[in-house]
């Protein structure tokens, strides 16, 4: 028997701001207040997800169901990067920044896609980044924007001029740590987290002085000795632990609270030699804003070996009810569940499949799926569900209050886990083996998914056609977009699936969109192949 | 601060080790790891992440790669065109630069002589002989066999299947083997696009369109709105799937099976020494 009933109607704090034009003149500070208040400015979008809960929700309706067809492209704004596009803009009065592959940064004129200035690091030429020379995006804060460096850096860039302010060093680059998550700012905090799960890193937060780049706290993911959680680790596991935190957190003001998931444990394919839970790998890590001190943890997948990142974002809702109202964190999981976690205590509260899943099929005593022994990877090397890229993985979801329903992109693909040992040597890849997309559970599919976070239940699901990278955004004019691996950008009816309207843009997604508004004008923007593109009505 | 010093120097001390190192493992043109056993052994690993979607667990190659532990390769020669064609990818086929997939690290160096030196050891030094007869084989592929209704080799033959000129040296026997006797079982990669994930396959399809006209045939490619089909006619139709009386793919391959009763296993084998021969151009 779940407790998931007691959610009743889910509902959001967001106001509705019926002008798109709230004055600032372009270039105007951002501060802290202006963040935790984003939904007071919707034209804007200010932050990884558009606002601290996480729901890349945006209030504007100027573009909605009866004129989305019209839709067209305004402007596209060509990176000259090669390979993914990860990136999610910003937009502040006016004027959008956003980042791409090696390290690149810019800043645009949000009417035309004209440059204002543009920035690329000089990297050193060892570095080995996983899984592309990607970055997911800035954050922004008075005058600097932010940025975490493939070379593990943390730097900020004068807003107006893309000028080097200061530039901090997380971690050596050389042992297999990267930046390409988009930081968060808090306060007067800069928030990021390490990558590297490839290498055996220690995984880690940091926060920074937004001011100096002085660093303020840092959360080891992997506790050290005498630490709670050490005891989750064989002998010297731990210190080749893993346990990244590569994608962007959310942030809860009334608990002064920063969210932030975390990544798999290292060797990611082979649990020999780290027998134990392996904390805090895979798991939704709730930590004091001002300290970094970890006020309570939740571990989505116990002693890992598929790989499966806990990184997605976690999802704040709030719920209203006649037994009064739930303070939520939702969050589609790469291991193939959708879980629902009270935000206070870091209990479950559900966790539904959403996704073609094999590894599980018990629960323990509060709840959380567990392994079958069976699913462990073998020397040869055996089908499990999902594969190791997950059932989502970095791609944002949605959250949207007018129809209660989180928007996931989800794939159906199983891979062949293998596992083997494997040394540890610093800057080496240690995986402990391999995992290749499963031959015998071909088609591999991809879906945009609307699950009800009350139930679990899949409202309605788009097929797409082959697997897809893309996040989702949603809307007030009862919209949500979302694009494709075949380089299409697609509008659909937030509450059927119908899509409404697409575009072709030539090159596969992998970014997530955003919403912003300039000179009254709604636009709708996203990354695909190389370039950035900004769509509007006629 | 001081922490913060000791890491600094301990930084440039790496920094320096490391350059030298490097310059140590690009600058040969010789695999300076030939014949380290220990090398190979972490290649073993190298191998497995990188190359064994492919190539295979063991080198022995798969449906998508060739066969590594054939002692003569197609593409390469010395260990140096071997580091070259690690490196750098081969223009025109499936074989990418190292760390340009987007999944996974990517190769150093040193990773990169790692896996030559497992290659190696792992090579079987007699070539595999050819089992039957290439000229035979030519004559069944462009006649009773009926092969090159649909394939082609060298420019002459169909259109409506996967060219076949190269892939006797890019595919293994087994593959091939199986590609005949159970086409449907991996379905043969289309059209692979710069920035998608996952090639076209060679999936059948068969739609009627608005005008009842019933087309049947395989994808070029395809998306979600829209689909470009060759129908048995080798003609190209562009269709948009909102406008389509009905849409059906099938995972069943448009080449029949060609069981023993059908192609028994003696012309199989003349007609996989044809290709094996053509793929050896």
């Amino acid at each position: 028997m779940r407790t998931c009933g007691l959610l009743g109607k889910l509902s959001i704090g967001v106001l509705l701001v019926g002008s798109l034009t709230v004055a600032q003149p372009a270039g105007a500070q951002v501060t802290f207040e202006r963040l935790l208040n984003s939904a007071k400015e919707p034209q804007n979008w200010m932050t990884y997800s558009g606002d601290y809960t996480g729901k890349r929700f945006s209030a504007l309706d100027q573009i909605n169901l009866t004129n989305a067809r019209s839709l067209v492209a305004k402007w596209v704004y060509q990176t000259g990067a090669s390979g993914k596009l990860e990136t999610t803009p910003l937009v502040v009065d006016g004027i959008l920044y956003a980042t791409a592959q090696d390290d690149r940064a810019f800043a645009l004129d949000a009417r035309t896609g004209r440059p204002i200035w543009m920035y690329q690091r000089q990297l050193p030429g060892d570095i080995r980044p996983c899984c592309g020379r990607v970055n997911r995006g800035l954050a922004i804060l008075g005058d600097k924007v932010f940025l975490g460096t493939l070379d593990a850096h943390v730097i900020a860039l004068d807003v107006k001029t893309g000028n080097v302010v200061w530039d901090v060093t997380a971690a050596d680059y050389r042992t297999g740590h990267s930046f390409t998550v988009a930081p968060l700012v808090v306060k007067n905090l800069v928030v990021i987290g390490i990558s590297g799960g490839e290498y055996g890193v220690r995984g880690f937060i940091d926060a920074y002085d937004a001011g100096t780049g002085e660093r303020k706290w840092r959360f080891y993911t992997v506790p050290g000795p005498g630490e709670p959680g050490h005891d989750s680790w064989e002998g010297d596991s731990w210190k080749v632990g893993g346990a990244p935190a590569w994608n962007t957190g959310t942030y809860d003001a009334t608990t002064n609270q920063i969210f932030w998931p975390t990544g798999n444990p290292s060797p990611s394919n082979r649990g020999e030699g780290r027998a134990g839970d392996n904390l805090y790998s895979n798991s939704l890590l709730a930590l004091n804003a001002d300290s970094g001190k970890l006020n309570w943890y939740f571990q989505f997948t116990k002693h890992d070996e598929h790989d499966w990142d806990a990184t997605q974002v976690p999802v704040m809702i709030d719920t209203t009810s006649d037994a009064g109202g739930k303070h939520l964190i939702a969050q589609a999981n790469r291991n193939g569940f959708f879980y629902v976690i009270d935000r206070a205590s870091g209990k479950l509260v559900s966790a539904t499949a959403y996704g073609k899943t094999t590894w599980s099929d018990t629960k323990d005593a509060e709840g959380r799926p567990i392994a079958r022994p069976e699913a462990s990877p073998t020397l040869e090397g055996h089908t499990v569900c999902p594969g190791a890229l997950g059932t989502t993985n970095f791609m944002a979801p949605t959250y949207d209050s007018q129809t209660g329903l989180f928007y996931v992109t989800a794939r159906d693909q199983c891979d062949i886990f293998s596992t083997a040992p494997q040394p540890y040597e610093a800057g080496h890849a240690f995986y402990g083996s391999a995992y290749f997309p499963s031959e015998e559970a071909r088609p591999y599919l991809g879906f945009l998914k609307a699950i009800d976070p009350a139930t679990g239940q899949i409202k309605w699901k788009f097929q797409h056609t082959s697997p897809t990278w893309s996040g989702v955004l949603s809307t007030a004019g009862g919209l949500v977009f979302s694009g494709d691996a075949e380089g299409n950008f697609i509008a659909f009816d937030a509450a059927s699936g119908k899509p409404l309207w697409h575009f072709q843009m030539g090159g596969a997604v992998y970014a997530a969109p955003i919403a912003f508004a300039v000179d009254g004008k709604e636009y709708v923007a996203i990354a695909a192949g190389s370039a950035v593109y900004a769509f509007g009505l006629p | 601060m001081s922490r913060h010093f000791v890491s600094t120097q301990w930084c440039a001390a790496a920094a320096v080790s490391m350059l030298l190192g490097l310059a140590a493992f690009a600058a040969d043109d010789r695999n300076p790891l030939a014949g380290d056993a220990k090398a190979a052994k972490a290649g073993e690993y190298e191998f497995r992440i990188n190359c064994a979607l492919c190539h295979g667990l063991g080198a022995r190659g798969g449906g998508r790669g060739p066969d590594l532990t054939r002692a003569v390769k197609k593409h390469t020669h010395s260990d140096a065109d071997m580091f070259q064609v690690i490196s750098n990818g081969i223009p025109g086929t499936a074989m990418p630069a190292n760390g340009t997939n987007g999944q996974g690290v990517g190769m150093t160096d040193e990773e990169i002589w790692q896996i030559i030196t497992y290659i190696r050891s792992q090579e079987v030094k007699a070539p595999a002989k050819a089992l039957g007869s290439a000229n035979r084989g030519k004559v069944l592929f462009y006649g009773d066999a009926n092969c090159s209704l649909c394939h082609m080799v060298d420019g002459k033959g169909g259109r409506l299947g996967p060219d076949l000129s190269a892939v006797g040296g890019s595919r293994t026997r087994e593959a091939m083997i199986d590609s005949v006797r159970n086409p449907s079982r991996h379905l043969a990669w289309g059209l692979t696009e710069s920035t998608k994930e996952f090639p076209q396959e060679y999936e059948s399809v068969t739609v009627v369109t608005a005008d009842g006209k019933e087309i049947k045939g395989v994808t070029l490619n395809e998306d979600s709105f829209s689909v470009q089909v060759m129908d048995t006619d080798e003609k190209i139709h562009l269709l948009e799937k909102d406008k389509l009386r009905s849409f059906q793919k099938s995972r069943q391959s448009a080449m029949p099976k060609y069981d023993a009763d059908v192609l028994g296993d003696k012309d199989l084998e003349d007609i996989l020494a044809y290709l094996t021969s053509a793929g050896a151009k």
